[in-house]
């Protein structure tokens, strides 16, 4: 048993502050995926406790012509599992001559982050792409490698103040009398726009500017927008 | 410099210099992978400022041993290679590693023969992973380090911290300097982008002045490294002649 939990002795445990592997840099990540388009956006703030590393640090990763990576949480973790995806996606490419499709790189993500069950990496996941019949999914993931195909999703420092928004917002919940139908891309970088502002007000991680990254038939297309930078 | 506030005894947990009785073995048994690593010798903040054509790094020269000025004249600023400096923080100790490391990638490098000088970028990178390996074994190297140079004739600065945590940016500081010296530092920068390696240098010996009257636990003896295409500069060390006259309107805090 170790002597610091026996209560007589507890108050002489000196070293009871260990070393911690992780740390919360911040960041948020927003999806949507319409019928022929997929937006992707992050904010660029990385921070430490009350202090910002730098304000232009995009969280969104290109991992092909059809798909990218949004994480956010630990950044160290999340450099290392953004490499390791990318190597993985160069080894399928020269092994099958062929890009990784989008279901194919959601399972392959949530089984490297499950590999690191015991472990974890400290990240939350948001990832986004055009499937083969041309529509736009969102997969989100939890650190160790759960996962839920989607059409929007909220994660990051703003996931829980972010995700009933775009229920009402992109998913129509909670509103009488609407017309269920699919949402423009216009639309859509609208509501990512409004949110990341209203984000930033509230959630001191998130701010600086957005990354937005929209990925059509056509290619993939980028934008930054500011945010408020205190 | 958070984690020198948790040194006890000038930081060693529990050994023979532990007068008091009370260094039981309980950090032993407390600890299931039976090692605990806290910093020893360690040095403050590391400033960083890129320019119109590079990068200038400042570190001060003292090595302190919880609050003991133990060594007042260590050199933490060196040059890798004529693309290359390197600032480091943190624990003194585990910089000398990571210097014999640096030194060994660079004989690894200059074995080669390919007269292709290696890059900040990929300096950065592949110290990013050293630090990130030993983190994950929950063995860290205790340090923060600043990697500056000139690549494709633009400057790069880069940051790692003992997670692996990696930045780039024209403005980082570390430790302390973090708090104090990056809003002057970004402050100046706001004012005037694209300094010149003069105006780079006086902002960043302002910042170390600065440091100097409100870090405890920096010291009146600082060295520069100075990047650019033409030449790499290691300047110093350089006193800082300080003014203690306004102190004594500081009052009212006792």
């Amino acid at each position: 048993m170790a002597l610091a939990s026996l209560p007589h002795l507890s108050g002489m445990k000196k070293n009871d502050s260990r070393f911690n592997p992780y740390d919360d840099n911040g960041g948020s990540i927003v999806a949507i995926g319409g019928d022929n388009y997929l937006l992707i956006a992050s904010d660029t703030r990385l921070s430490t406790g009350y202090s910002i590393y730098t304000r232009n640090q995009s969280k969104l990763f290109q991992v092909s012509n059809k798909s990218i990576v949004g994480c956010s949480g630990c950044w160290c973790d999340t450099l290392t599992l953004t490499r390791l995806i990318n190597a993985r996606m160069q080894m399928y490419l020269h092994e099958h001559n062929k890009e990784m499709s989008t279901p194919a790189l959601a399972q392959m993500i949530s089984t490297m982050l499950y590999y690191k069950r015991f472990f974890p990496y400290y990240v939350s996941v948001v990832m986004g792409g055009l499937e083969p019949d041309g529509s736009g999914w969102v997969y989100s993931y939890d650190p160790i490698g759960n996962l839920e195909r989607s059409k929007f999703h909220a994660g990051g420092s703003s996931g829980a103040l972010l995700q009933p928004l775009l229920d009402n917002q992109v998913g129509l919940k909670n509103i009488q009398n609407i017309v269920e139908e699919s949402i423009t891309l216009e639309k859509a970088s609208r509501i990512v726009q409004d949110v990341f502002i209203s984000a930033a007000e509230r959630d001191i991680y998130t701010g600086d500017e957005i990354h937005i990254m929209c990925i059509t038939a056509d290619g993939i297309k980028e934008e930054k927008v500011d945010l408020r930078k205190d | 410099m958070f984690e020198v506030s948790a040194l006890h005894n000038f930081g060693f947990p529990a050994n023979s210099l532990d007068l008091l009785g009370n260094n039981e073995f309980q950090t032993i048994n407390d600890d299931p992978i039976g090692h605990f690593h806290t910093p020893i010798t360690t040095a403050t903040s590391v400033l960083g400022l890129a320019f119109d054509n590079g990068v200038i790094l400042a570190a001060d020269t003292l090595g302190s041993y919880g609050s003991l000025a133990r060594f007042k004249n260590i050199s933490r600023v060196l040059k890798v290679n004529k693309n290359i400096i390197l600032g480091v923080g943190g624990d003194y100790a585990d910089f000398q590693y990571l210097k014999e490391l640096v030194n060994g990638k660079m004989i690894g490098e200059e074995c080669l023969e390919d007269n292709v000088p290696l890059k900040p970028a990929s300096l950065h990178c592949w110290l990013t992973r050293v630090l990130y390996q030993r983190r994950s074994k929950v063995d860290p190297l205790w340090n923060n380090v600043l990697i500056a140079g000139v690549q494709n004739k633009t400057p790069y600065l880069g940051f790692i911290d003992k997670l692996g945590t990696a930045v780039k940016d024209t403005v980082i500081a570390t430790g302390f300097g973090a708090h104090i010296a990056v809003p002057l530092l970004r402050n100046g920068v706001q004012k005037k982008p694209n300094m010149n390696k003069q105006e780079a240098e006086e902002l960043i010996v302002k910042c170390m002045e600065v440091l100097y009257y409100r870090d405890a636990r920096s010291f009146n003896k600082y060295e520069l490294g100075i990047i650019t295409p033409d030449e790499v500069q290691i300047k110093g060390p350089i006193s800082i002649k300080a003014n203690w006259d306004i102190s004594q309107y500081v009052s009212g805090y006792e």
